[in-house]
C-alpha cells in the first residue's frame, strides 16, 4: 500500500497567537521534502503539530493518514500508525535508561495493538538490533546504558534521534534540524542510516538550515515556509538557491508573509 | 551494579494489588479495646515479663498519657480507646512454615515470605498483629553467635543483654508515640551480631496488620558488634478497611566500632493506617549505618530515621523515598546528628506526590560542638505529578561548630510534559510514559537496593501508579 500524509489548510495557535496560518503539505510515500524558512517561521510548530504536541491548538484544517484524521489522535497513538519526529531540542529525562525506553518504544510501535503490560520484545532479539544499529552509528554501546538525554552533547542527543528513527522504522519521519550539531562524519551516517531503513519505504520531512544532510538526501521537493505560510515550493535546486542566497528574495516576493513573520518573531522575543 | 541492559525494569500493568486480603483468624486472646493499666498489665501478665519491664511499660504509659499531640507532621484523627492495642494469633511461634495456623500460613503464602526465604535470606521473622508467629534462622549464623528472634523471647532468653541497650537509644520520653510503644510494645525484632561476623544475605522481618481498628507496636532492637555487618529489612503491608489502624514502632539500632548495619524498609500500609514510627541509630567509631527507607500507602507516615554518630569517623546515610497518593499525607524525613569530629552524614530524599496527595521532607541536621572537620550533605527531590497535588520541605540545620561542612539542597519539579510528550511521541502510552518517568526520578535510590528489593519496590511505585486511574 502507498502511504500518504496530507496537511490541509493547518492553522495553528499557541496562547492564542497565531503560528502556522494555512498550511498545506502532502507527502507520499518514498518522497523527500526539504522544509526550509528563517527562525521562527513556523517549522518546528508545523512537525510538532504532526506529532500530536498537546500544547498547541489547532485552530482550523485536517492532518490526513492514509485518509483517516489524525488530529484527534494523542501522540502515542501518532507513533503507533508510524509518525515518527526527531526534535530539534530533545528533552532529557533523567534516571530513564536508553535502552529500556526504546525497548518500550520499539514494542509498542511494533505491536500497535499491545496492551498495557503484556510481553515486551523479546531482550536478545532487541539487544541484538540496538547494538547494530548503535555500531553503524559509530555509538558506544556504553550508551544504551545512559539516561535519556541526560548529559548528552549536541551530537550524541542527534545520534540518539537517528537511532531511535532507526529502530522505529515509521512511514513518515520528521527531522527537525537533526544535522545541527552533527560533524560531516555523522551527517553520513545518518544518511546511511536513513537509507538503511530505505528511502522508498518511508516519508521524509527534513527541517534544515543546512545542505549536508540534503547532499546526502536529495529533496524530490523544497518548500519555503515564511510568517506560517507555505510561500513556495521547488525542487532540490531551490535548496540550493536559499544556501547560497539566503532568504532576501522570497521575503521581497511575498511582503506580507515577511511581515507576519517578523511580527511573530518579535513578538516572541519580547 | 549490572552492566546488561536490565530487565527489572519492566512495567507490568495486569497484576492486581495483591496485598488487600482480609484473613478470617480465631485469636487465641484480645483486650478489649483502649488502653489504660489494666491492658498494660494484662499484656506484660501474658508475656509473663519480669517486673523490670512490667514497671517500664506502666512508667511510659504515664509519659503518654501526659504528653499533648505533636502539633506539627500531619492531622492524627485518632481515638485513643477505640483501638486493640494486643491481639495475640496463635499460642506458639512456629519453626517451620508447617507449624504455623494454616489462614496465617496462607496470608504470608501470598505475599511472597517463604518462597523469598527459600531463595535469598538469611533468616526472617513474620509478625501478625501482635505477636511474631513464624521465625527462622540460617543455622551456620546461629552457630557463630548470631542471634535472630523476637524481641519477647529475647527478654526472657538474653536479658542481659536486652537490658543494656533497650530504651536507651529511645528512652519512652523522647516522643509521645515512643512512650505509646514503650507501654504496649510487643514482638519486633532482636538481633545480635557478634565481633566481626558479616553476614552476607538480608535478615527480614515482616509485619502484617490483619484487623480492623488494630494497632501494631512492634519494637525493635538491633546490635552490631565490633567489625561485624548485618543487612536487615522489613515490610509491611495490612488490608483496606473504612476505619483507622495504629503502627507505632520502636527501633533502636546500636553499631559499634567498625560495625555496619543496613535497615531497609519496604513499607506498603493500606491508606486507612496511621503510621508513627520512631527509628534512631547509635554508630561508634568509624562505623557505617544507613536507613533506606521507602515509605508507600499508609493515611498519615510520620517517621524521621536517625543516626547519630557518637565517635569520630562514624558514618550515617540516609536514604527516603516518600510516595503519597489521594487521602495520603507523607510527612517523612530523616535526622543526622554529628556528635564526634570527622563523621559523615548523607541524606537523598525523593518524593512524589499525585492525586491530591501530599509529601512532605522534614529533617534535621546537627552538628554539635566538638564535632569539628563534620561533612553533612542533604539532598530532597520532590516530583508532583499533577496540581491537585503538593509537597513542602521542611529542613531543620542547627550547627554549633565552625569548621564543617554543610550542604543542602532542595528542588521540586513538576512532572514535565515536554517529558510525557517525548515518551508518547515514541509510542509510550501516557501511563507508561508517567510511569517511567516516576521510576526515573527514584532511579538513584533504587539502585542501591539488592536486585529483590529494587523490582519490589519498581512493582510498588507500580501499583501506586494504577491506583491512580480508579
Ligand atoms: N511553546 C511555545 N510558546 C510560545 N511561543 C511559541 C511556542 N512554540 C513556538 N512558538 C513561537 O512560534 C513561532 C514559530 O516557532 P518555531 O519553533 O516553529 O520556529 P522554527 O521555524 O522552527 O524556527 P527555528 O529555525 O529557529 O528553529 C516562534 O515565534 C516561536 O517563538
Ligand atoms: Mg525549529
Amino acid at each position: 500500500m502507498s502511504d500518504i500524509l496530507e496537511i490541509k489548510n493547518l492553522h495553528v495557535a499557541i496562547e492564542g497567537k497565531p503560528i502556522l496560518r494555512g498550511v498545506n503539505l502532502t507527502i507520499n510515500k518514498g518522497e523527500t521534502h526539504a522544509l526550509m524558512g528563517p527562525n521562527g517561521s513556523g517549522k518546528s510548530t508545523l512537525g510538532l503539530v504532526i506529532m500530536g504536541h498537546p500544547n498547541y491548538e489547532v485552530t482550523e484544517g485536517e492532518i490526513l493518514l492514509n485518509g483517516q484524521n489524525i488530529l484527534d489522535l494523542d501522540a502515542d497513538e501518532r507513533a503507533r500508525l508510524g509518525v515518527f519526529m526527531a526534535f530539534q531540542r530533545p528533552v532529557a529525562i533523567p534516571g530513564v535508561k536508553m535502552a529500556d525506553f526504546l525497548r518500550h518504544a520499539t514494542t509498542n510501535v511494533r505491536h500497535p495493538d499491545r496492551k498495557e503490560g503484556e510481553d515486551l520484545i523479546s531482550m536478545r532479539e532487541f539487544r541484538k538490533e540496538i547494538k547494530d544499529k548503535m555500531g553503524q552509528l559509530q555509538m558506544d554501546s556504553e550508551f544504551a546504558r545512559r539516561y535519556v538525554n541526560d548529559g548528552f552533547s549536541g551530537g550524541e542527543m542527534k545520534r540518539a534521534e537517528i537511532l531511535q528513527l532507526a529502530m522505529l522504522q515509521p512511514k513518515f519521519a520528521i527531522l527537525d534540524e537533526t544535522d545541527s550539531g552533527l560533524d560531516a562524519d555523522a551527517v553520513r551516517l545518518a544518511s546511511q542510516s536513513i537509507n538503511e531503513i530505505g528511502h522508498n519505504k518511508m516519508g521524509l520531512l527534513i527541517i534544515t538550515h543546512h545542505d549536508k544532510l540534503l547532499e546526502h538526501n536529495p529533496p524530490d521537493f523544497t518548500h519555503v515556509i515564511l510568517g506560517g505560510q507555505i510561500v513556495e515550493t521547488g525542487g532540490k535546486e531551490l535548496a540550493a538557491e536559499l544556501h547560497s542566497q539566503g532568504y532576501e528574495r522570497i521575503r521581497a516576493e511575498h511582503p506580507e508573509s515577511a511581515a507576519a513573520n517578523d511580527e511573530t518573531e518579535t513578538v516572541a522575543s519580547t | 551494579m549490572s552492566t546488561e541492559i536490565s530487565e527489572s525494569r519492566e512495567l507490568k500493568s495486569t497484576e492486581i494489588n495483591k496485598y488487600d486480603f482480609k484473613t478470617k483468624t480465631d485469636a487465641v486472646f484480645k483486650a478489649r479495646k483502649g488502653i489504660d493499666e489494666e491492658i498494660v498489665n494484662q499484656i506484660s501478665d501474658i508475656k509473663n515479663e519480669p517486673d523490670w519491664m512490667r514497671k517500664f511499660r506502666l512508667d511510659a504509659l504515664k509519659i503518654f498519657e501526659s504528653k499533648p499531640m505533636p502539633e506539627w507532621g500531619g492531622d492524627i484523627a485518632l481515638d485513643f480507646q477505640d483501638i486493640f492495642y494486643y491481639l495475640k494469633p496463635t499460642n506458639e511461634q512456629g519453626r517451620s512454615w508447617d507449624d504455623v495456623p494454616e489462614e496465617i500460613k496462607d496470608t504470608f503464602e501470598k505475599l511472597g515470605i517463604p518462597e523469598a526465604e527459600r531463595k535469598y535470606l538469611a533468616g526472617v521473622k513474620a509478625q501478625f498483629e501482635s505477636e511474631v508467629i513464624y521465625g527462622s534462622l540460617k543455622e551456620d549464623l546461629a552457630n557463630q553467635g548470631v542471634i535472630f528472634t523476637d524481641t519477647d523471647t529475647a527478654v526472657r532468653e538474653h536479658p542481659e543483654l536486652l537490658r543494656e541497650y533497650f530504651g536507651t537509644i529511645i528512652p519512652s520520653t523522647d516522643n509521645k508515640f515512643a512512650a505509646l510503644n514503650s507501654a504496649v510494645w510487643s514482638g519486633g525484632s532482636f538481633i545480635y551480631v557478634p565481633k566481626g561476623v558479616k553476614i552476607d544475605f538480608p535478615l527480614q522481618a515482616y509485619f502484617r496488620i490483619n484487623e480492623e481498628n488494630m494497632g501494631q507496636f512492634e519494637r525493635t532492637l538491633i546490635i552490631v558488634d565490633e567489625g561485624a555487618q548485618v543487612h536487615y529489612v522489613e515490610g509491611c503491608t495490612a488490608p483496606m478497611y473504612t476505619s483507622e489502624s495504629l503502627h507505632s514502632a520502636v527501633v533502636e539500632v546500636v553499631v559499634k566500632k567498625n560495625g555496619r548495619c543496613r535497615y531497609t524498609t519496604i513499607q506498603n500500609w493500606a491508606n486507612n493506617i496511621y503510621n508513627l514510627v520512631t527509628k534512631r541509630a547509635f554508630a561508634y567509631q568509624d562505623a557505617v549505618m544507613e536507613w533506606v527507607d521507602g515509605n508507600l500507602g499508609s493515611k498519615l507516615t510520620m517517621k524521621y530515621p536517625a543516626v547519630y554518630m557518637m565517635e569520630p569517623g562514624a558514618r550515617g546515610e540516609i536514604l527516603s523515598i516518600a510516595f503519597s497518593s489521594a487521602g495520603q499525607h507523607q510527612d517523612a524525613g530523616a535526622k543526622l546528628v554529628h556528635c564526634a569530629p570527622n563523621t559523615t552524614g548523607t541524606i537523598i530524599s525523593k518524593s512524589i506526590s499525585k492525586n491530591g496527595g501530599r509529601s512532605s521532607y522534614r529533617g534535621l541536621a546537627r552538628v554539635e560542638e566538638g564535632a569539628y572537620n563534620s561533612k553533612c550533605s542533604v539532598v530532597c527531590d520532590a516530583l508532583i505529578l499533577d496540581p491537585e497535588s503538593r509537597s513542602d520541605t521542611y529542613p531543620y540545620i542547627e550547627v554549633a561548630e565552625q569548621d564543617v561542612s554543610i550542604g543542602h539542597e532542595a528542588s521540586v519539579s513538576r512532572i514535565g510534559e515536554e517529558q510525557l510528550f517525548y515518551l508518547m511521541s515514541r509510542g509510550l502510552s501516557e501511563a507508561e510514559a508517567s510511569t517511567m518517568i516516576v521510576n526515573g526520578f527514584i532511579e538513584p535510590l533504587i539502585k542501591e537496593l539488592p536486585m529483590e528489593y529494587a523490582v519490589e519496590m519498581n512493582r510498588l511505585i507500580q501499583l501506586q501508579m494504577e491506583g491512580s486511574v480508579g
